[in-house]
Formats: structure tokens, C-alpha cells, sequence
């Protein structure tokens, strides 16, 4: 088995413990925790394809290393607006919403 | 050779045990180490895969800026009362699922098609038009500029939709929390020290990204970095997100990038072609504004929305 078998096998493994975090973890900072280790996982088996595909002279098949990279920045984003929700709604918690007022 | 096959063992069996610590770390805290732990592992995953590029991205954005925003909400979140464990049922089903899911990936990763289908050979081919020499800054600039450029979009958008989440009243005001706890100790004399090297740091893998690993992206998150140490330590503040100045930073890069892919159209090809002779000067000219607005975007979704009623 190839080294690049090796750590597709590794980015196989990494999908399934962050999904299981994903699914069962309570707190959701920790849900979102496993949702980067799911992706870190994703990520790793676009890198395995892009070093299958080395060739005329590179180390790894540019363009899917170039999508990773797009990846790995939208994914960070994803994670911000997700913990900026959550601390969003912490506050939103302590302070009551205001009584509606009756309508015409 | 022997010294890889090492590194690479020492690899497959530190991630996937990394990862499992932050999964089941009892404490945030922890397992927030072992995910900043993780990311940089697998930074050097991606060197053994022959992807400078991508480990540089992994380690400054994946491992660090992901890992400064989770410990930064950890230490601001009330955690909630523990909750009764999921039963068994649930816990065996989703660890089948899980499982059923790794192996259909471990199936896909063994029978993949020999030899491996690959873009390398085009992406050579056409590598020369461009003058870089960098292969991924040639594909992330040229030939999936608008791969790039909607990615840069969804960094904006990403500060638009923290922004909107300003309580009333606050809007406009400074983004993040008005006392933060790290205001003394070692941090500072960090903050201090490190700054003016991660900026010239940050400058030059910005700009040597043309012709080897680096680029918009690595730099970008660098700078990002400094940035997020010096306020972490108490030494600058956000400006408010009602200044002007602050809001043409957010938007100059995607909007370079956009207005030289509209005139694609009138001196070139089409959308997002460049002109033969201007190929390397336009493409250096929307990287350096793609890294500005890439570092203060990057800034400004660590920092949050703003939580103070703005004083005019």
C-alpha cells in the first residue's frame, strides 16, 4: 500500500470519529469542534487524490491542493458564524425579550 | 527512507489519536489543546502529501486562528448542565453509522482508478502563460480565479452575517468584548515582541506565494494572527464597524478581483481573463489587495459583533 493509501485510510478514520462527535457530542462548541475534525478528514482525502495525481514535474495535482486551501477558509468562516451564534444566543438568553406589545 | 516511513507511521497513529482526545476530553479546555495539536499534525500530513501550500493554510488558519476563536468563546460560553449521556441505542447506532461511513471511504480510497486521474500535466502546460511559478497560486489566480474570488466573497458575507448579529442598539460600535482577560502576563511581552517578525513574515509569504509556497491566503491568515495577539494582549482595539476605512479594507480585495474579472471581458477573453502581457503584474496587483482584505476579515470574524451601545 502506497503512502497516500496510508493516510486515505487516515482521512476515512478522521470522517467517522468527528461525525460521531458531530451526532452525540451535548455542548455545542464541541459539536463544532467535531465538525472541524470531520473536515479536517474531508480535506485530508482531497489531499490523498491530489498526490495520487502528482505528475509533469509537481508533488501533487495543483488544482484539488488549491480547492483545499479555498476549503479550509470557508470552513473557518462557517466556524466563526457558528460560535459567534452560539455566544449570540447566551446573551439573547439573559436578557428576556421585551413583553409584545398588543395589536391594533 | 527509513526516516519517513517513521514519520509517517508516527503520523497515522498521533492524528487519529489526537483527534480521539478531543473528542473525549472531559473538559472544553483540553480538548481545544488537542485540536490546536491536531491542526498542526496535520499540517505536517500535508508536507508528507507534497502540499507546502495547503500545510501552510492548515497550520496558520485550521490549527491557530480556528483554535484561538474556539478558546476565546470556551472562556466566554457558560457551559451548560450536564445533560444525561445520549443512551446506548443511540451511542451504538451512531458509532455504526460512523463506522459504516469510514469504511465505505476506506473501500472508495483502496479502489481508487490507476493511474490516478491528475490535472498536473494542463495546469504545467499553461503554467507558463501566467509567469508564476507556483502551480496552486496559478490555479488559485487563473485558471479557478472564480473559485478564489467566491471564496473571498464568502469571507464578507461571513463578516456581514456577524456583524447582524449586534444587539440592538450596539450597532456600529466596536466588535468583541469590551474587557479582555488576557491583558497581562507573558502574553503581552508576546505581543510585543512578535508582531513586527509575523508582519514581515506575513508580507513575504504573501508575496513570494507567485513562485513557491505561500500566497494570499498564508500570508493573509499571518497577518490575521498578529493582529488577534496584539488585541488578545490589551494593545489595540477594533475600530468601530460603522468606519468607512474599515469596511473598504473588508471588500477592496473581492472588488479588485471582480472589477479586473469584469474587464476581462472588454481587454481580454472574457470574465476572469487576463491579458497576455499583463498576466503576472495584475495577478501580484488583486493578491496584495486579496491579502489585506483576507487579514482584516479574518480579524473581524475572531473579534465578533459589536456587544456595547455605540456612543456617537
Amino acid at each position: 500500500m502506497s503512502t497516500a493509501s496510508a493516510y486515505g485510510l487516515l482521512g476515512a478514520v478522521l470522517v467517522g470519529l468527528g461525525l460521531y462527535g458531530v451526532v452525540l457530542q451535548a455542548e455545542p462548541l464541541r459539536r463544532i469542534l467535531a465538525f472541524n475534525l470531520l473536515g479536517g478528514g474531508i480535506f485530508l482525502l482531497f489531499g490523498v487524490m491530489a498526490r495520487r495525481g502528482a505528475g509533469a514535474g509537481f508533488s501533487g495535482d495543483p488544482v484539488p491542493q488549491a480547492i483545499v486551501i479555498t476549503g479550509i477558509v470557508v470552513a473557518f468562516a462557517a466556524t466563526a458564524l457558528a460560535v459567534h451564534l452560539l455566544l449570540r444566543l447566551q446573551v439573547a438568553r439573559d436578557v428576556p425579550a421585551p413583553p409584545e406589545e398588543p395589536r391594533a | 527512507m527509513s526516516g519517513a516511513w517513521l514519520l509517517d507511521g508516527v503520523l497515522l497513529l498521533a492524528v487519529p489519536a489526537i483527534a480521539l482526545a478531543s473528542l473525549l476530553s472531559r473538559r472544553i479546555l483540553p480538548a481545544l489543546a488537542a485540536f490546536v495539536a491536531y491542526g498542526l499534525l496535520l499540517a505536517l500530513v500535508w508536507m508528507r502529501l507534497g502540499a507546502p501550500d495547503v500545510a501552510l493554510t492548515e497550520a496558520a488558519v485550521g490549527g491557530g486562528v480556528t483554535g484561538v476563536l474556539l478558546i476565546g468563546a470556551a472562556a466566554r460560553l457558560r457551559m451548560p448542565e450536564a445533560e444525561a449521556p445520549p443512551g446506548w441505542p443511540l451511542r451504538l447506532l451512531t458509532a455504526l453509522l460512523s463506522l459504516g461511513i469510514t469504511a465505505g471511504l476506506a473501500v472508495a480510497v483502496l479502489a481508487l482508478p490507476e493511474p490516478a486521474p491528475s490535472l498536473a500535466p494542463q495546469a504545467a502546460a499553461q503554467l507558463a502563460a501566467t509567469q508564476l511559478g507556483n502551480p496552486v497560486a496559478g490555479v488559485l489566480l487563473a485558471f479557478r480565479a472564480i473559485d478564489t474570488l467566491l471564496e473571498a466573497v464568502v469571507l464578507v458575507i461571513a463578516v456581514i452575517g456577524i456583524w447582524g448579529m449586534a444587539p440592538d442598539g450596539a450597532w456600529g460600535g466596536r466588535p468583541g468584548p469590551e474587557q479582555l482577560r488576557l491583558a497581562e502576563g507573558p502574553v503581552v511581552l508576546l505581543a510585543m515582541l512578535l508582531p513586527p517578525i509575523g508582519i514581515v513574515f506575513g508580507i513575504y509569504l504573501a508575496w513570494v506565494g507567485a513562485d513557491a509556497p505561500g500566497g494570499a491566503f498564508q500570508g493573509g491568515s499571518i497577518l490575521a494572527a498578529m493582529w488577534i495577539l496584539a488585541w488578545l494582549a490589551g494593545l489595540v482595539r477594533p475600530p468601530r464597524i460603522d468606519s468607512l476605512a474599515l469596511r473598504l479594507l473588508v471588500v477592496a480585495g473581492p472588488a479588485l478581483f471582480m472589477l479586473v474579472g469584469l474587464a476581462g471581458f472588454v481587454v481580454a477573453d472574457g470574465f476572469m481573463a487576463y491579458p497576455a502581457a499583463w498576466t503576472k503584474p495584475v495577478i501580484l496587483l488583486v493578491e496584495a489587495a486579496l491579502t489585506l482584505s483576507i487579514a482584516v476579515a479574518l480579524c473581524l470574524l475572531v473579534a465578533g459583533w459589536p456587544m456595547r451601545r455605540a456612543r456617537a
